[in-house]
Order: structure tokens, then C-alpha cells, then sequence
């Protein structure tokens, strides 16, 4: 991307909302399952049918305004927009126009770097999906050049939340950063499973260049077609350089929508019309306005769990971790939550990520057990922090702590005390150990005042032995080195 | 006694089969006799229901036997074939629905079976109810009872020509501007359109999502108010439908009218309407005669009426009307793509009215077009229910002309308007939601025809008035009995 | 609001029904009708009056989020124009 242009970029999300029944109806909300199993007259559109909403869909779309500071009107109502496709069972689809639940916000993402950024959003709102189709007859099961189609309607009327971004994100990094920002905010919250394989997280991107400098917006075009991040990453960044390749030219963007080919590595036009589809929006006469109490909205506010951005903030602001162990603990909710249980008690946040992100982590891939579904109780790994801080006890004797507390053996204090595991500072008694170890190894000691200095550290090595590894390795190291240069 | 029980009205069917003194399954024999005596010349059913109409009649007695309390026990019904009914072919009188099965039956059908009710046959309709004639059907003629050169009205016309001709003792129709009110005027009935959200309208094949109601058909209106009370209620399926209690209705029925205030629409002077002026003073004067007082009361913009409606109707028929398109159920004419095949289909499917309203609401909903038609429509339509809020500070219910003719012949409205004039009178409440309907007040021999006709007065009160509107009409319809004074022709093929 | 300007064939092609030239010519005519009468509409004073959202008040009418029997599909599928399989069959669908 060259200094002489820059992109513009919103991104578009369809979410599906984790629901136990659909948006209308009480067919089913599930992933997969036999074709055209988990259908009624509702949600195949049938004549005589009616709609009638699911509570637990608004209160998530309500939650999920609430997380990203998105004001919450006091009325909202449905739209019906029509068109006509296979996959609508009524030729329309129920949506929100003019009065969408959510209006405004802003997702807080951050950058590899651990740089925050935030981008604003329009409006979330709430509407059904479509059912899915399959294209035969073309080879290569694309739209183009098939001879018919089969349609499914499981999905039809699953319960949808359309996110649309303001055009704030100006590289495909940042795009990407977004869309993982969003994710785990709704994982966090949820509301929905996200993934983009099951096609509970779909989206599309608006893309534009302009000079740099420039506060004008180009002509846009609409990706569609990219089923994973990497794909969206590889198409917005393929667009920008089209795009800067066209204005180089001194040609002109056409605005129109183009698909994303992840095996050629390109967009291609969709060619769609010039006109726009006239959907003739107008309010759902088979439903009622919905009025949102102020009661609500507070009772979800104060309900919201951490959010991840809020806990990054924390993490690399607050407790100076890196942005990739951060990343880390916000990936994996319990463990985040774990971590932050014990950080409350040991306030020592630089301690509790290296246990957590690493002995405990380490445990529980070989055990195939969660940290926080482990044996060691948040409040005795601060109590472990606190006795290594203190010195009762040096880092190896805590590593097998750990391990020992990891196969249910309590509370830290009392094993050490049990079997005496308490850290040796006596300078008298780790002198002697030092003796006894340089005069067992003469060789040794030899080779060390011959040059090579590196030995010291076997040295080291056998006097914690001869401590039982509970001499402080700081003043064994101190004591050793002296010894051996005088 | 088969002739005398076809012509027993619901009340007394449902008594006589809760005592035992006849069984439903009799009632039921009795009634499919007479349809198929007479429905060859006035066509009211689609589709006559007789194995499942003796096998229901039978599980009704079962239920008498051990006790059940069933208020429509027996009673032999006519439901329009716009409502669904699992199992049955429900066509909404259309060809884009000629062989569709219905996987479902709509609440309220339920709601009336659940009371007893035996369903005879699905009848015929305007398509997908749009029409005040029948005309419009395109699977059936159907003809008036009472004078068979003639219409039955619509769209409900199939299940008022059933009822009139003691095919049934009660018919479920669905009025959107009229289409009960009207029929059961041009057949001699009470027509009942219950106030909007009254009665569940799941299952009721869409025409006018915020107009449609589903209503009864009968001879009495001690059976409206039967049926009325089987209907109503919340139904957790339709989201319009209104969660408040039913104030029941059958022990309302006065005989009198004292201290009830009438309104009489200034807007609706009767000197425009011949013959028919008569009746309706007279009927005026006897309502007076009842203990009401008359009052004057204004509806200044109830004449924008057929304007606003004939654009709200269509905009939501428009898009009510797009799941017909040869994809799920219902008819496909193939195309070389899905596009083609949906045009080709809607092409073959529809009938000229139904075309004529999905395409003018279409253009009222569409880019630079929907303000200035749709949202100023449903601005008049405030108007409308503001000019009867007012009127029902000053009285309790209006009395007016339920149409403006009588049953006229067929093919005598070609011109589209003309027949969207039939629902002058009858379109101001339904945009208002109001509750209202027609009751028999007096016959008159049509211009150039011989054959005395019925005709309608129609009286409306305000939302969630059915007691005082059933019991009021029930003192009109004891005093005055209008609809006694003739019988249907006989319909008997020599 | 004129009367007699209706495009008819492009209301129709937004509509999907396929339309014979009498019957542009035809419904054109009796919609520009039918408009003429509409545009009276305009003489009402509708400055300061909202369109009517509902005639009988009601809000939020929701409901739970608990699951209801779905329909057989065989006998779904069995009143299908055109099945193959579990699916629905539809002709091709061709980019606008």
C-alpha cells in the first residue's frame, strides 16, 4: 500500500444469535442436521402463517448494543424487506429500516503492536436469515453456469444481527483486527459462536481509496465471499491494490459488488445492476412496535461480563504484559478469569501470567485439564506468588509446587512447611555447601581459574543439589563466584 | 325433520345435541344432504368435507356421552377457503393454490371445532378474498341464494350463500373492508366483524395484514354471538392478536334499546340510495321505537375511505402476496431460470384483481412513491379513527347502510372502481379496527329485477364493544325480524 | 401525484408477474384510474397527524425461547413443485 493513497474500509457483519429457537418461530436454532428438518409454516413461509419474535433474541442484540456503547433507543420496530430469492420463504425478509435496536457504538480493537484503535459503528440491528442453496450442474457448485438449485430451509429465520461499521479502518490488518475484536467481545458476551466456518459469523467489506490527505471518499465497492479472516485479509488488501492500480491508471473505480475468489487470489465483478434494489421497506404489519425500558437497558448494563478490550487495556496497560500473552488469556475466557481472580489476591500481575501462561498452561495441555477446572485453587497459586516473592522459597522449589498443587496436593503453605521446602538464605550454611562442592571438584575449580568461566554454573548446579535445591540460587551464585575468584 | 333441522339455527342444534335429543351425527347426515341437494346451482363449497364431517360428528357426540360442555355441539359449519384446515385443500380461491394441501389448521377454525362445531366444506371466495362479489373466484361460481341470477356478494360469498341456503348452520368469512358485512347483507344474515386483533388470525391466508379479521356468517344473531364467543380470545401465534380478556357476549342479548345513544352519520344521507332510503328511516325509527336515542354525528372523512383503503390494501396484499411463487407449495410454471419461472407462475396463478392490487401497491410502496401514497394513506386512516372517537363521545353506536345496492347481477360492476365502491359504507371501520356489523332491515325489489332482495343496516361501536353491539342488534333483529319475511329459492335441481 | 404515469412494466418486473402487452396497456389504464380517485388524499390536511402504526395499541408482544414440533418433511416435501431429495429443486438462478 503506497504512501500516495490510502483505503477506506467498513465492514459489514451478519452474526447469528445464539438462540434455542429461531427469530419467529420455534423451529430449532442448531447447526447442521438433515436438510429440511427444522421447518414449520412460519418459517417456510406458508400461506396463513404469522411471525411472532423471540425475547431472548432482542435481549441479546440489546446486551451486545450495550457492550459496544451503543445507544439504545426507547422504541424500535420491523420492516419487512422485499425481494424476491429461493432461499426467502416469504419473498421478504423481516428487518429493522428505520429504527434499528442499536444505534452507534464502537468496536476498541487492537493491533498486533498492542496499539488500540477504535472504529464506530452505525447501528446493529435485528432480522431472520434466508435458507441456504446449493447450485448443481456447474462443476464447481458456483452460481454461474449451474443448471439448477436446491434450497434448504433449515436456516431460514434464524435469528440474525446485522453490525455495519463506519468506514474508520484504512488496512486490511485493521479490518482484521476489528473482526477479532468483535469476536471474542460476542464470544465474551455469548451471544453467538462466531465462527466463520459454520457461518455463524459472515461478513462483507466496503473498500475505497483516495489520495492521501485527501477527506473525500472514493467510489466503493463491495466484497462478498470470504468465509474466513484470511480470506478477508487477502481480499481487502487484492481490492486496495486494484483499486490503487486503476487510479494510478488514471481510470475510474466502478462502483459494484465483486466476490472474492480464494483460489485465484482476486475479485471478480459480480455485475450487478446499476439500479438498486428497491426493497420497498415498510413497517411489519404482523408486528407490534417494541418499547425498550430504561430498566432494561440498566439491568443488562450492569449484567455485562469483562470485556475483552477492557481486559486488554488492563493487561498491557495496567499490568505492562505484551500484547500476545494478552491475547492469550483473552482467548480463553477462564483462563482470563482465573487469571484475574488470582491477581486480585496476589497483586502481582508479572507473576501470575508466568504461572499461568506457563506452568499451569503447560499442565493442562499435558493433562488435557482447563487451568481453571484444575486442582490449584486461584487463592493458593497467589499464595505461592507471595511465598516466592517473599524469598520462603526459590523459583525451582516453586516449579515443583506447582506441580504437586497441579495433582490436588492444597495449599502451598502448608506443604512447604510439611516437608520443609523453605528456601535456605542462611549465608553460613550455603557457604558450607560451597565448600564441601569445590573441594569435591578440584578439576572443575581448576579449569574455571584456566579460563573457562562457563563451569561456574555446574558448580552452581551441585551445590543446589547438595541443598536439595532449596538454597537461594541468587546467594549461591554470589557465593560461588566469590569463592572461585579469590 | 331433516328438512326442519337443516333450517334450526346454531343455538338450537348445539341444545338439541348437548340433551341428546338429536345426535350430531345426524345434524351432520341432514346437512351434506342438503348440499348436495342444492350446491350444484349456488355453488357455496369448494370442497365438501363428508367423511371428516361425519368422523367429527361423531367424535362430538362421543364428547356429549361423557359430559363435555360444548356451546357449538354439533353445529354444522361453512368455513371460507381462506383459512387453513390440516388435511383439507385450502385454495384462498385462487389457482395458484388449487391443489394446496394445508399442513395446519388456522386457531380460530380450531377454536370453533374445539366448541363443538363440524366443519361441512371449505367455500368459496373471492381469490385470496379480494372482491365484493364472489366474481373474482377462480375455482367456482357461487350464486345468491335468495335469487340465483344474482351475486352473493364477497368475499365471503361462499360462506354466505352456505348459510343462507341451510348448507350450515353458521359460516366462518373474513372481512378486510367489508368482505363479511356485505355478503351477509346480500344474503339476508348477520354478517360480524369482530374488532381487529379480536380473533386470531393465524392460518387466515394473508390479504391485509392490519385489515383482515375473521368473522361470522349466520342467520341469528344469538348465533353470532355463539360464535363470536367460541373465536375470540388471545392467541400467542398471531402477534396482533389482542391479549385482554373476552367479555363473553351470548347473555347479552337485550330486548330493548333504552339508554343507548345511536349515532346517525350525517355523511351518510340515505337520500342517495332510492328505494332502499326507506328502509333504512324506517329502520332508524324503529331503533327509536326500541328506547334508543338518535344523535347526530359527523365523520367528515369516512368519503376518503376507499381511497386510503385501496392503497393500504394493496401495499401489504402486495407483499403478503410474494410467497406465491412456485418454489414451496402451491403451482409452478417452469422457466428457463428461477426468475422466468417466478414471473411465468404469478402470470398463470393470479387473476386479474389480484394483479391489479399487487401491482398498485406495489408502485405505492416503491422508491419516491411511499410517502406520498402509503404513509399519507395511513395518515388518512388516523383521521378516520379520530372522526369515530369523536363520534363515540356523543353516542355508543353508529347505524348506517351496510352497502349501497342490494345484490346486484353478475357481471353488472365491470369497472373495477364501481366494485370497490360496493365497500363505501363498510371500509371506514375496518381501517378503524371498529367492531361492527350487518343485520337484516327489509327487502326491495332491485332496478329491473322482480325477485325481492335483502338488505343490510350495518351498526358499529367502539373497539371492544361486541356485547353492546351484539345485544343492540339482537333487539333489532326481535323486534323487526326482517329476515323471516322470505325464504331462499329452493336450489332443489328438478 | 399524477394519475396516468405508472410504469407498469417496471412495477411488474419488480413484482415477478409476467404481464401480456393488453394487459400493460389494460391495467395501466385502470390503475391511472384508480390513482385519479387516490389523489384525493391530497386534499386532506395531514400536517400534523402521525400514520396509523397500529389501530388497537399494543407493544412488545414477544415470545419464549422454547422450542415447538416442526412440520414432517415428507409431507412438506410432498406438496413441493419440484423436489429432489431432501431439497427443494428451483431453476437455475441467473446473475441480474
Amino acid at each position: 500500500m503506497s504512501a500516495e493513497y490510502e483505503a477506506v474500509i467498513g465492514i459489514e457483519c451478519h452474526v447469528e444469535l445464539k438462540t434455542e429457537t429461531k427469530m419467529f418461530c420455534g423451529c430449532r436454532n442448531e447447526f447442521g442436521g438433515e436438510p429440511n428438518t427444522k421447518i414449520c409454516p412460519v418459517c417456510l413461509g406458508m400461506p396463513g402463517a404469522l411471525p411472532v419474535p423471540n425475547a431472548r433474541a432482542i435481549e441479546l442484540i440489546l446486551k451486545t448494543g450495550v457492550a459496544f456503547g451503543a445507544e439504545i433507543p426507547a422504541f424500535s420496530k420491523f420492516d419487512r424487506k422485499n425481494y424476491f430469492y429461493p432461499d426467502m420463504p416469504k419473498d421478504y425478509q423481516i428487518s429493522q429500516y428505520d429504527m434499528p435496536l442499536t444505534v452507534g457504538g464502537s468496536v476498541k480493537y487492537w493491533m498486533e503492536d498492542g496499539t488500540l484503535r477504535e472504529c464506530s459503528l452505525t447501528r446493529i440491528h435485528l432480522e431472520e436469515d434466508t435458507g441456504k442453496s446449493t447450485h448443481a450442474g456447474s462443476g464447481d457448485g458456483r452460481i454461474a453456469g449451474s443448471a439448477y438449485s436446491l434450497v434448504d430451509f433449515n436456516r431460514a429465520g434464524v435469528p440474525l444481527m446485522e453490525c455495519v461499521s463506519e468506514p474508520e479502518l484504512h488496512s486490511a490488518a485493521e479490518a482484521i483486527a476489528y473482526l477479532e475484536a468483535l469476536r471474542r467481545t460476542l464470544l465474551a458476551l455469548g451471544v453467538s459462536d462466531v465462527k466463520m466456518e459454520e457461518g455463524s459469523l459472515r461478513c462483507d467489506a466496503n473498500v475505497s481509496v483516495r489520495p492521501a490527505g485527501s477527506t473525500a471518499l472514493g467510489t466503493k465497492t463491495e466484497i462478498k465471499n470470504m468465509n474466513s479472516f484470511r480470506s478477508v485479509e487477502r481480499a481487502i488488501a487484492s481490492e486496495i491494490d486494484r483499486q490503487v492500480a486503476l487510479l494510478r491508471a488514471g481510470e475510474r473505480v466502478v462502483q459494484e459488488t465483486r466476490g472474492w475468489d480464494e483460489i485465484n487470489g482476486v475479485t471478480h465483478s459480480m455485475r450487478s445492476k446499476e439500479e438498486a434494489h428497491d426493497y420497498r421497506y415498510f413497517p411489519d404489519p404482523d408486528l407490534v412496535p417494541l418499547e425498550i425500558a430504561r430498566g432494561d437497558v440498566e439491568r443488562i448494563a450492569g449484567s455485562l461480563p469483562a470485556l475483552p478490550w477492557q481486559r486488554f487495556e488492563r493487561y498491557t496497560k495496567s499490568y505492562g504484559m505484551g500484547a500476545k500473552p494478552a491475547n492469550q488469556l483473552i482467548d480463553n475466557l477462564a483462563l482470563a478469569d482465573y487469571f484475574d481472580r488470582v491477581v486480585e489476591r496476589s497483586l502481582n500481575a508479572h507473576q501470575t501470567s508466568n504461572f499461568v501462561l506457563g506452568d499451569l498452561s503447560r499442565l493442562a495441555n499435558e493433562t488435557g485439564v482447563g487451568v481453571a477446572e484444575s486442582k490449584v485453587a486461584p487463592e493458593h497459586l497467589a499464595e505461592l506468588i507471595e511465598l516466592v516473592e517473599s524469598k520462603r522459597i526459590n523459583s525451582k522449589i516453586a516449579k515443583e509446587l506447582v506441580a504437586r498443587m497441579w495433582s490436588g496436593a492444597g495449599s502451598p503453605a502448608e506443604i512447604v512447611e510439611r516437608e520443609g521446602l523453605a528456601q535456605t538464605t542462611d549465608r553460613a550454611a550455603i557457604e558450607r555447601f560451597v565448600n564441601e562442592v569445590l573441594a569435591a571438584n578440584p578439576s572443575v575449580v581448576a579449569d574455571y581459574r584456566a579460563g573457562k568461566t562457563g563451569v561456574a554454573g555446574f558448580l552452581v548446579g551441585q551445590v543446589m543439589k547438595a541443598s536439595r535445591g532449596k538454597a537461594d540460587p541468587a546467594l549461591v551464585n554470589e557465593l560461588v563466584s566469590a569463592k572461585l575468584r579469590s | 325433520m331433516a328438512d326442519e333441522l337443516i333450517e334450526r339455527s346454531g343455538a338450537e342444534i348445539a341444545a338439541g345435541v348437548s340433551s341428546g335429543r338429536v345426535s350430531a351425527v345426524e345434524v351432520a347426515e341432514s346437512t351434506l344432504a342438503r348440499v348436495r341437494d342444492v350446491d350444484g346451482l349456488f355453488g357455496s363449497y369448494l370442497a365438501v368435507l363428508d367423511d371428516q364431517a361425519l368422523a367429527q360428528a361423531a367424535n362430538v357426540d362421543e364428547r356429549v356421552r361423557r359430559g363435555e360442555k360444548l356451546p357449538l355441539a354439533g353445529v354444522p359449519i361453512a368455513v371460507k377457503d381462506n383459512m387453513c384446515l390440516d388435511g383439507t385443500r385450502t385454495t384462498a380461491g385462487s389457482k395458484i393454490l388449487e391443489h394446496w394441501v394445508a399442513p395446519y389448521t388456522a386457531t380460530a377454525v380450531a377454536r370453533m371445532i374445539a366448541a363443538g362445531a363440524v366443519p361441512i366444506g371449505k367455500t368459496n371466495c373471492d381469490e385470496f378474498a379480494m372482491g365484493s362479489s364472489c366474481e373474482n373466484s377462480a375455482l367456482g361460481v357461487t350464486r345468491n341464494p335468495y335469487d340465483p341470477s344474482r351475486v352473493p356478494g364477497g368475499s365471503s360469498g361462499g360462506s354466505a350463500a352456505a348459510v343462507a341456503a341451510y348448507e350450515a348452520a353458521i359460516g366462518l368469512g373474513s372481512d378486510t373492508g367489508g368482505s363479511i358485512r356485505e355478503p351477509g347483507a346480500f344474503c339476508n344474515l348477520i354478517g360480524f366483524k369482530p374488532t381487529y386483533g379480536r380473533v386470531s388470525r393465524y392460518g387466515l391466508i394473508a390479504f391485509s395484514s392490519s385489515l383482515d379479521q375473521i368473522g361470522p356468517l349466520t342467520r341469528t344473531v344469538e348465533d353470532a354471538a355463539l360464535a363470536y364467543d367460541a373465536l375470540a380470545g388471545y392467541d400467542p401465534m398471531d402477534a396482533t392478536s389482542i391479549d385482554r380478556a373476552v367479555e363473553t357476549t351470548a347473555d347479552a342479548l337485550r330486548t330493548d334499546l333504552r339508554g343507548v345513544r345511536i349515532g346517525i352519520v350525517k355523511e351518510f344521507d340515505t337520500a342517495t340510495l332510492g328505494d332502499m332510503d326507506a328502509l333504512y328511516r324506517q329502520a332508524y325509527r324503529d331503533l327509536e321505537r326500541l328506547g334508543a336515542q338518535l344523535v347526530e354525528v359527523s365523520l367528515p372523512t369516512a368519503d376518503y375511505g376507499v381511497a386510503t383503503y385501496y392503497l393500504i390494501a394493496p401495499a401489504e396484499c402486495s407483499s403478503n402476496l410474494a410467497r406465491f411463487d412456485g418454489v414451496r407449495y402451491g403451482l409452478r410454471v417452469e422457466g428457463d431460470d428461477v426468475r422466468q419461472m417466478y414471473d411465468r407462475t404469478r402470470a398463470a396463478g393470479f387473476g386479474p384483481e389480484v394483479k391489479r392490487r399487487i401491482l398498485i401497491g406495489t408502485y405505492a410502496l416503491s422508491s419516491g412513491y411511499y410517502d406520498a401514497y402509503y404513509v399519507r394513506a395511513q395518515k388518512a386512516r388516523t383521521l378516520i379513527a379520530q372522526d369515530f372517537e369523536r363520534a363515540f363521545a356523543a353516542c355508543d353506536l353508529i347505524a348506517c347502510p351496510a352497502t349501497s345496492c342490494p345484490a346486484f347481477e353478475f357481471n353488472a360492476k365491470s369497472d373495477p372502481y364501481s366494485m370497490y365502491l360496493m365497500d363505501y359504507y363498510t371500509i371506514p371501520m375496518s381501517l378503524a379496527g371498529l367492531p361492527a356489523l350487518s343485520v337484516p332491515c327489509g327487502w326491495i325489489a332491485p332496478a329491473g329485477g322482480s325477485v325481492p332482495m335483502p338488505i343490510g343496516l350495518q351498526l358499529a361501536g367502539p373497539l371492544f364493544s361486541e356485547r353492546l353491539l351484539l345485544g343492540a342488534a339482537h333487539a333489532y333483529e326481535q323486534a323487526t325480524r326482517h329476515a323471516q319475511a322470505r325464504k331462499p329459492a329452493s336450489g332443489v335441481r328438478a | 401525484m399524477s394519475a396516468d404515469s405508472i410504469d407498469i412494466r417496471y412495477v411488474a418486473k419488480l413484482a415477478r408477474i409476467a404481464l401480456t402487452d393488453e394487459e400493460v396497456d389494460r391495467f395501466g389504464k385502470q390503475l391511472g384510474d384508480l390513482l385519479g380517485h387516490v389523489n384525493a388524499l391530497a386534499e386532506l390536511d395531514v400536517a400534523n397527524v402521525a400514520a396509523t402504526a397500529q389501530v388497537v395499541e399494543s407493544r412488545n408482544v414477544t415470545r419464549d425461547d422454547t422450542p415447538r414440533p416442526c412440520l414432517d418433511r415428507e409431507r412438506v416435501l410432498a406438496e413441493a413443485p419440484q423436489r429432489q431429495g431432501a431439497f427443494f429443486r428451483v431453476p437455475r438462478i441467473l446473475a441480474e
